[in-house]
């Protein structure tokens, strides 16, 4: 059963992925972005990240997503129908990246893969927050610092006379 | 579900999609999409490298780093984009290869 529902994750993941690149309307694209980044929450339940599932739901899809779905809108006429885009030298890249896949397919393939037998842990909140507070401090303090500094710079880029 | 390599197949696909949405996309905003999906790649084999060797917490660790990131890049971006459509009235790539205008 759960094997069942983790293709049927798996499956929603890929399929919709393929759907933000290759569709026409980008608006299209958006929507199938939120269901890819849905089905990367889901895969983390299965691995037992539910706090990562958490996280990935609140910033991609509540925060990432509706900033994309903002510049649509911003940079596009809403009222003409059409928010089309194009890709351009479509046979070349497709056959770039199959031959990138197949490589990366072939040596997965055939990796010895070392799997730890281990138990599920009840939750992860904790451990995670106590490795950020002990052995992680220095790239969090980083990382806030560098979220100040990106939010400062945004609002500076965006606003009326730069 | 139990097996390592499926995860990593998932992230090599997302991957290389992602690739393909970066290299042939004209849109900025798409270009943009190509770049998260790719970060999403990197995050499931983050979180999979940890919960198959031994449920090592430190990668969850990583990739919320990977998410902090991803954030701060989508904020910039965006506001570039923004800015580019204002004083270009396009949001092409090709055609906003100048610095100056």
């Amino acid at each position: 059963m759960s094997e069942l529902a983790f293709w049927l994750v798996a499956a929603i993941t890929v399929v919709s992925a393929g759907m933000v690149v290759f569709s026409g309307q980008l608006i299209y694209s958006a929507i199938a972005l939120l269901f890819t980044l849905l089905g990367v929450a889901g895969l983390y339940i299965f691995l037992w990240a539910d706090f990562m599932a958490g996280i990935q739901v609140m910033v991609y899809i509540g925060g990432i997503l509706v900033l994309i779905i903002f510049g649509i809108m911003l940079t596009h006429k809403i009222e003409s129908v059409k928010i089309s885009q194009t890709n351009v030298q479509r046979k070349i890249g497709a056959f770039v990246v199959a031959v990138f896949l197949l490589f990366l397919a072939s040596s997965l393939g055939s990796a010895p893969w070392f799997q730890m037998v281990t138990t599920e842990p009840s939750e992860t909140v904790s451990t995670v927050g106590k490795l950020l507070m002990t052995k992680y401090l220095l790239p969090f303090e980083v990382a806030s610092i560098l979220l100040l500094g990106s939010l400062i710079g945004a609002a500076m880029l965006s606003r009326k006379e730069g | 579900m139990d097996q390592l390599v499926n995860y990593l197949y998932i992230s090599a696909i997302l991957f290389s999609l992602g690739l393909f949405g970066v290299i042939t996309r004209r849109n900025g905003i798409a270009v943009l999409m190509g770049v998260e999906l790719i970060l999403n790649a990197a995050n499931i084999n983050f979180v999979a490298f940890s919960r198959f060797g031994g449920m090592n917490v430190s990668g969850h660790v990583f990739s919320l780093f990977v998410i902090v990131l991803a954030a701060a890049e989508a904020a910039v971006a965006l506001a570039i984009i923004i800015t580019i459509y204002n004083s270009m009235q396009t949001v092409n790539v090709d055609d906003a290869s100048r610095l100056k205008h």
